[in-house]
């Protein structure tokens, strides 16, 4: 054995080369200098923790949980594992009860969902807003997302002869966004799927993937939601089904966080476990084909949401979209728009998260869309409230130009 | 996914490869673990003397703006070394144009520019040297976080204040020919360097600092922007893991983030770069190429390797993977038909001269052309 087979440890933290490159990609630290940013609050402050807890830092709670100082790190660390994992460690505070509601999306949305006109109409009034900011120290500039009254997992189950029909299929984690706020983005998914000759079903009752909870300091619950969700995708798994996504967030979560955060084995899922934009991808390389409409004309700018860019999957949406015929494509730069899921909705989180996005706001108005697309829903609605500029996912697109 | 080129790594080598490839219309994908080493870079191509306007339209278009003067430049400790073709961020003085009187201006509080230092190095060469302070009110917030007063941060207020950088800077200046500052302008904009040039009434020479690089990272942005308009493909935190090879050929790398999806192409092209870069491993008995297993040109004797003086030439740094006449790869003394090299993983590069991105260019520009020729 060789000296260098010693110095690998959790999280690889020993790679560290004190390079900062990491700190220099960190949205939080340009905005926010309580936060000590990503060298010291990862590889820095983990040696110092190991050797007593008395060194771990609540400024931690800043880091938004982006992990693009992991994707910059030039040595390996897992800069963005080794925060988020003394967090879980060490903060022993119990999470607010705002973070509670707002860290438990699937709760929340069975909740509302009955009541979908009457939460969406009381949500959206200002005095509402100003009470939740208040009280809850929500921020009163957020609109929270609409309830659909009817669930997608309604909507597909009506369906589940005609799906059954096809001659391929595949499971469908849609997520609690899809299933509770945005139907329409499943039923696309459903429509380009079918249009490959695919059949879609759903899991035998998934929970959230459990992220919100993962960053509120309940990984308790997620690690619960975990082991569920495993076993479920397992069902699938084993049925011989690839389980396809269309959440950048929940896809990570599920493949990469389960293990690294919450040591839940996911090893017999993870490789059946893809985004549709890749699985539609692999499809159309594979030969199979998509009819697009003839008169189909729109100018798409792409925005690779963080846990996208964390992924690498990035380039299946960009290959999508500019494979259909009338899609004017541009790229824009990699950058956080700063909601990160939960974070930008708190009251204390509301202005950096607005600075964080700038950059990629100004770019947007300066490229001027028909359409900004991006796989990730919070990104959507940060980007839609920021901008003005409406935000769809690939899939919906694609979905909309097939003839 | 199926490309004309793979290419693996996406520091200057890759990203000069994979814009070149582009532009002759070739398909291409950039794997890059991490960033890399044009976040250390002084912003001189060392040793590149031919066809440099070649070098200087192409990296024009990327909106990078290079000139190529010979002379030397004063490097962060002091010294001054033989510069040529480089970015615009660095002066180079040309044979007896070494400045008179000059005056160091540095933030207070930075410590990654050493102000000291290039007092010292400059003094003995004959010029008087003056050192000053100076605050900026746009910079104050950063003290609340000492340990994070570093180049890039400071940029990017400088970004928006360079001006009051300016204004301090005409009230300070005196007799002196030359003002020397850190090199902590332009991050984003690379012109705001000669905009300060225009409006002090000396020469403005910017000063290295501590990694990273402000010039070196804005390079880098606007290249890999310039690859992404051309259609190329830049996997960014993604890592080559396997090569998949058929006979004297690669067929497919296989990558991390890609696992069940391996990249296709006709060529590859391996930029890695050197030991810090991950393209060259060692223990303490040998060195090796970590993801094709090629040869490595290396000596023998570890005792070899290094010199016991830490400034000057290490051995070490000239190893790297042996190729033929067309930068082809060689693996156990056999060509790799579609494999080829560039970059610092080539060896050759002496860190008392520079940083090895005139390797870099020159490699990645007669690989490209190879390729583009098939």
């Amino acid at each position: 054995m060789t000296l260098q087979e010693y110095t690998s440890s959790i999280h690889n933290f020993e790679e560290c080369m004190k390079c900062t490159v990491c700190t220099a990609y960190c949205p939080v630290v340009q905005v926010n200098p309580l936060y000590p940013g990503p060298k010291q609050a990862g590889p820095d402050g983990e040696r110092l923790r190991l050797k007593d807890p008395y060194f771990f830092n609540k400024a931690l709670k800043y880091c938004l949980n982006c992990k693009r100082c992991e994707v910059a790190c030039p040595s390996g660390v897992h800069v963005a594992d080794l925060i988020q994992a003394a967090r879980i460690r060490y903060d022993h505070s119990a999470p607010k009860l705002r973070d509670r509601l707002l860290a438990s999306t699937d709760f929340m949305g069975s909740l509302a969902r009955p009541f979908a006109p009457i939460v969406n109409a009381v949500t959206g009034l200002g005095v509402t807003k100003k009470v939740l900011d208040a009280t809850m120290k929500i921020d009163s500039h957020r609109t929270f997302p609409k309830y659909s009254a009817s669930s997608f997992e309604r909507w597909l189950k009506r369906r589940r002869k005609e799906q059954a029909a096809f001659p391929e299929q595949v499971a469908y984690f849609h997520g609690c966004y899809v299933n509770y706020n945005y139907p329409q983005l499943g039923k696309d998914l459903v429509k380009v799927l079918n249009a490959l000759g695919v059949g879609v079903q759903l899991l035998e009752k998934e929970k959230c993937c459990g992220i919100a909870m993962i960053v509120n300091g309940m990984s308790k619950e997620a690690t619960k939601h975990a082991v569920h969700n495993v076993a479920v995708l397992g069902k699938a798994v084993e049925k011989g089904l690839k389980v396809v996504t269309t959440s950048s967030t929940c896809t990570l979560t599920m493949r990469e966080e389960y293990p690294a955060l919450l040591g839940v084995d996911n090893s017999a899922v993870k490789d059946s476990l893809l985004l549709a934009t890749r699985y539609i991808f692999e499809r159309l390389e594979a030969g199979a084909q998509l009819k697009f409409r003839p008169d189909f004309h729109l100018k798409v700018a792409y925005h690779t949401p963080c846990h996208m860019e964390k992924l690498g999957w990035g380039v299946f949406s960009e290959k999508l979209l500019k494979m259909i015929p009338g899609v004017e494509f541009t790229l824009l730069d990699s950058a956080c728009c700063g909601i990160s899921g939960t974070y930008g909705f708190k009251k204390e989180n509301y202005e950096a998260s607005q600075a964080i996005g700038a950059a990629l706001f100004e770019q947007i108005r300066a490229v001027n869309p028909d359409v900004v697309a991006c796989d990730c829903e919070t990104c959507k609605w940060q980007i839609e409230m920021s901008t003005g500029y409406s935000v769809k996912n690939p899939i919906s697109i694609l979905a909309e130009a097939l003839a | 996914m199926k490309l004309n080129t793979v290419i693996i790594g996406g520091g200057l080598a890759g990203l000069t490869a994979g814009i070149r490839l582009q532009k002759a219309g070739k398909s291409t994908a950039i794997i890059s673990a991490g960033q890399n080493a044009l976040h250390f870079f002084s912003g001189r191509f060392e040793s590149v003397s031919e066809s440099s306007a070649d070098f200087i339209d192409f990296f024009a278009e990327a909106g990078v703006r290079l000139h190529y003067h010979e002379g030397v430049s004063l490097m962060p400790m002091g010294k001054l070394v033989p510069s040529s073709l480089s970015l615009e961020d660095v002066s180079i003085f040309p044979e007896g144009g070494l400045p008179r009187k000059a005056l160091i201006v540095n933030f207070t509080g930075y410590h990654d520019f050493f102000s000291s230092f290039l007092a010292e190095g400059l003094e003995k060469e004959g010029c008087a040297c003056r050192i000053r302070f100076i605050r900026i009110d746009e910079m104050e917030r950063l003290r609340e976080s000492p340990s994070e007063m570093r180049s890039v941060h400071i940029a990017r207020i400088m970004d928006k204040a360079w001006e009051k950088v300016v204004q301090e800077v005409r009230v300070l200046l005196k007799d002196e020919d030359t003002v020397i500052l850190p090199q902590v302008f332009g991050l984003k904009d690379s012109h705001t360097p000669s905009l300060i040039r225009e409006r002090i009434p000396a020469k403005v020479v910017f000063a290295g600092t501590l990694p990273p690089s402000v010039p070196g990272i804005r390079t880098q942005l606007q290249l890999r922007r310039r690859y992404e308009l051309l259609g190329g493909t830049f996997l960014m935190g993604d890592e080559a893991v396997s090569a998949e090879t058929d006979g004297a050929r690669v067929s497919s790398i296989s990558t991390k983030n890609l696992q069940g999806h391996p990249l296709e192409a006709e060529h590859f092209i391996l930029a890695t770069g050197g030991f810090f870069s991950k393209g060259l491993s060692s223990n303490p008995q040998k060195v090796w190429e970590p993801l094709f297993g090629l040869d490595v040109e290396a000596l023998a004797d570890r005792n070899e390797w290094y010199d016991p003086d830490f400034l000057k030439e290490q051995p070490y740094m000239g190893f790297g993977v042996k190729t033929d006449a067309s930068l082809r790869a060689l693996k156990a003394g056999e060509i790799i038909d579609n494999l080829y090299v560039a970059g610092s993983i080539l060896g050759a590069t002496h860190p008392e001269l520079g940083s090895g991105a005139g390797l870099a260019l020159r490699s990645a520009f007669a690989v490209a052309d190879l390729i583009a020729k098939l």
